[in-house]
């Protein structure tokens, strides 16, 4: 019961005037970023985190969180009525939303998709409330081998549950890793990988990269495909809303199907797009209706965005209790964290009570407000995509450019953000995966530091991390999903030789 | 960027898969090499105070390079799927027509600072390829940039970029 009280001492951070402001405040903008192509979650929130310098941290995770949620709402809103995924996790919402908009059911679909996104969400946050204390006072007794051993988990786990190559997911990862090793060596001073140049002393920010790679690359991507926008109309109206919502009990089943399955890659980093694809795919099997899928099945909406936001929101749990974040966004707001001068992990919990649970609190305020913006103010935020590509795209480009200069006031950034946005673009195409590069950009000199600690502490020996049953079984469970891509394959090989 | 294939029409592939796969890979095994070898020449063994600055970024560089070589081997042996178009030609240019502009405006950014050349960027953006008329693009233009200066110089107090040749907006005293 310790949470329940913590909780409400969070919501009575979390409800001043300021902070509530500030709530729908990020709503909005964040379905704004949602909505638009080439701004999303992770860019949108590392564009305007240098304006949150100046706040009190508590108000500024508020603010930022809430952008989140936005984001993670306004994929949908496109998505459903414009056949254009808005992000990558609403790409499965298309499949029976828009095909529903076409039918005229444009609000039905809507009213589905935000309220089984507030659900998949509401259930996560949840979930975060009663395990991520556990997990916390379970990490307290973590010394460098255990934090290597998650981190090695955590990178694992974007191999043995990434779909493409794992090659290049490796590869991928490996370029972050490198990447983050340029500048100053933490351990001796040294300077590393900068081949002479003083700028790149400093090292690369996964800020700009993240600025670039998904701001950049995106509009460059949306470019080709020669997006016009040619939408449906949508009106909600309350009589809609109430007979979507007399339906959708209907469809328990999927709703508790997507949100293990969204709570699950969410905390393990597969993140809230490989869910989202998944959810869909198992609710097409499993449901009685499931030929129909794709031709305007409502539960084809609730099934991705149930376990798209389950996704998204489990995401900050390993973020907030562990220090790890499990999606590109939440890392962008882990990098927060650490400019507000806190330090991510599990002392959060027991040293700045307040933020964690100010935080938490907002996160079940801040969904809330979400679904009462998003359900009122559809036409508004439709009207923003009717606005010409154009226009929007050096407007975004200028942002972009902004974001980048702020991170650290170099000019220097924006020069790398434009060449992320090309890596960003090829590696899109060529399927190289970007989360678990930006993920090993920020966790990069942490996951070394804990590496050459415990290297440190055993004096060389790699036995440190078998040295007992918690790093041993971590690591055991890492190295299992680093070479589950080729064990799959021998199974495979072997099930069909045994058929033959 | 490289284009192969010569065909006539809008239609025609610029760059196959495999062609883009090849050169990544290429490419990343380059930038492999030189993490490797710039790690081994500042120390990538175990000195007896522990791992040298190199050890870690020594091993990722080598990662890199096996890895890429794998790709690279799988692009040249075609394994990686048929072999379709990386990019069309008339994508490419639509591609170009928003990489060329933002090169450029990064390099005016550089050169008179973030403001000016933010206007004169989405003016030209919206005549060039939006077929605006130059009064609302530079309308709009202009009022970006003015949101912009108020919000960051004024409002945030978070000084942007000048510019290295000269500062247009010096007479403001920003």
């Amino acid at each position: 019961m310790e949470e329940i009280n913590a909780l409400f001492q969070g919501f009575a951070v979390a409800l001043t005037p300021f902070n509530v402001m500030l709530m729908f405040v990020g709503i909005l903008l964040g379905v704004v970023i949602g909505v638009l192509p080439g701004l999303g979650g992770a860019n949108g929130i590392a564009i305007l985190l240098p304006l949150t310098f100046t706040m009190p941290p508590t108000s500024a995770i508020i603010m930022l969180s809430c952008i989140y949620w936005g984001a993670l709402f306004g994929g949908a809103i496109t998505s459903v009525l414009f056949n254009i995924p808005g992000e990558p996790w609403s790409v499965a919402t298309t499949f029976d939303g828009y095909p529903m908009a076409q039918q005229g059911r444009a609000g039905e679909a809507l009213t589905a998709a935000f309220t089984s996104s507030f659900i998949g969400a509401f259930v996560a946050v949840v979930m975060i409330t009663f395990l991520a204390p556990l997990v916390a006072r379970f990490a307290l007794e973590f010394g460098p081998p255990e934090f290597f051993s998650v981190y090695f988990l955590t990178f694992c786990s974007f191999v043995g549950m990434g779909k493409g190559s794992p090659f290049k997911i490796v590869a991928a990862m490996m370029l972050g890793f490198a990447l983050a090793a340029v500048g100053m060596d933490t351990v001796t001073g040294q300077l590393r990988l900068t081949f002479g140049f003083t700028d790149l002393m400093r090292g690369f920010d996964f800020l700009v990269a993240v600025i670039g790679l998904f701001g950049i690359g995106e509009i460059l991507l949306s470019m080709e495909e020669g997006l016009s926008f040619q939408g449906r109309a949508a009106k909600i109206n309350p009589k809609i809303v109430i007979e979507t919502w007399k339906q959708l009990p209907k469809y328990w089943v999927t709703s508790v199907r997507s949100c293990v399955i969204g709570c699950w890659m969410g905390i393990t980093p597969g993140g809230a797009t490989p869910a989202s694809f998944m959810a869909y795919g198992v609710a097409k099997r499993m449901s009685r209706d499931g030929q129909k899928f794709g031709t305007g099945q409502v539960e084809g909406v609730v099934a991705p965005e149930t376990a798209a936001h389950a996704a998204g929101t489990s995401a900050l749990l390993p973020m907030l209790s562990l220090g790890i974040p499990g999606s590109p966004t939440a890392a962008v707001l882990l990098g927060g964290l650490l400019i507000w001068g806190l330090q991510p992990g599990p002392l959060l919990f027991v040293e700045k009570k307040d933020f964690v649970w100010g935080l938490i609190a907002s996160m079940y305020l801040g969904n809330i407000a979400g679904l009462i913006i998003v359900l009122t103010c559809v036409p508004l935020f439709a009207a923003i995509l009717r606005v010409p590509f154009s226009i929007i795209a050096p407007i975004i480009v200028v942002i972009c450019a902004i974001g980048a200069f702020t991170v650290h006031n170099a000019m220097l950034d924006i020069w790398f953000m434009l060449l992320f946005g090309v890596i960003g673009y090829v590696f899109k195409k060529l399927d190289y995966p970007m989360a678990p590069m930006v993920l090993a950009l920020v966790l990069g000199d942490r996951a070394e530091d804990s590496f050459r600690q415990s290297m440190l502490i055993s004096q060389g020996d790699l036995r440190v991390f078998f040295s007992n049953w918690l790093v041993g079984g971590i690591m055991a469970l890492g190295l299992l999903l680093l070479f589950w891509p080729l064990i799959g394959k021998v199974f495979s090989s072997r099930r069909t030789h045994a058929m033959a | 960027m490289s284009t192969q294939a010569p065909t006539p029409g809008d239609d025609g592939q610029a760059v196959s898969m495999h062609t883009m796969e090849s050169v990544v890979a290429a490419q990343l095994f380059a930038i492999g090499a030189s993490v490797a070898y710039s790690s081994w020449n500042i120390g990538a063994r175990w000195a007896d105070d522990g791992p040298q600055a190199g050890y870690f970024p020594f091993y990722i560089g080598v990662i890199i390079c096996a890895c890429s070589l794998v790709i690279l081997l799988q692009a040249v042996t075609g394994r990686l799927g048929e072999n379709k178009s990386f990019v069309d030609r008339g994508p490419l240019r639509q591609v170009m027509s928003v990489l060329m502009p933002a090169t450029f405006y990064v390099l005016g950014i550089q050169l008179i600072g973030i403001y000016v050349a933010s206007a004169i960027y989405i003016t030209v953006f919206m005549v060039w390829l939006g077929r605006y008329s130059w009064l609302r693009g530079l309308v709009l233009g202009v009022a970006v940039s003015v949101v912009a200066f108020v919000m960051f110089e004024v409002w945030f107090q978070v000084p942007l970029f000048k510019g290295s040749l000269f500062n247009p907006l010096g007479f403001l005293g920003y």
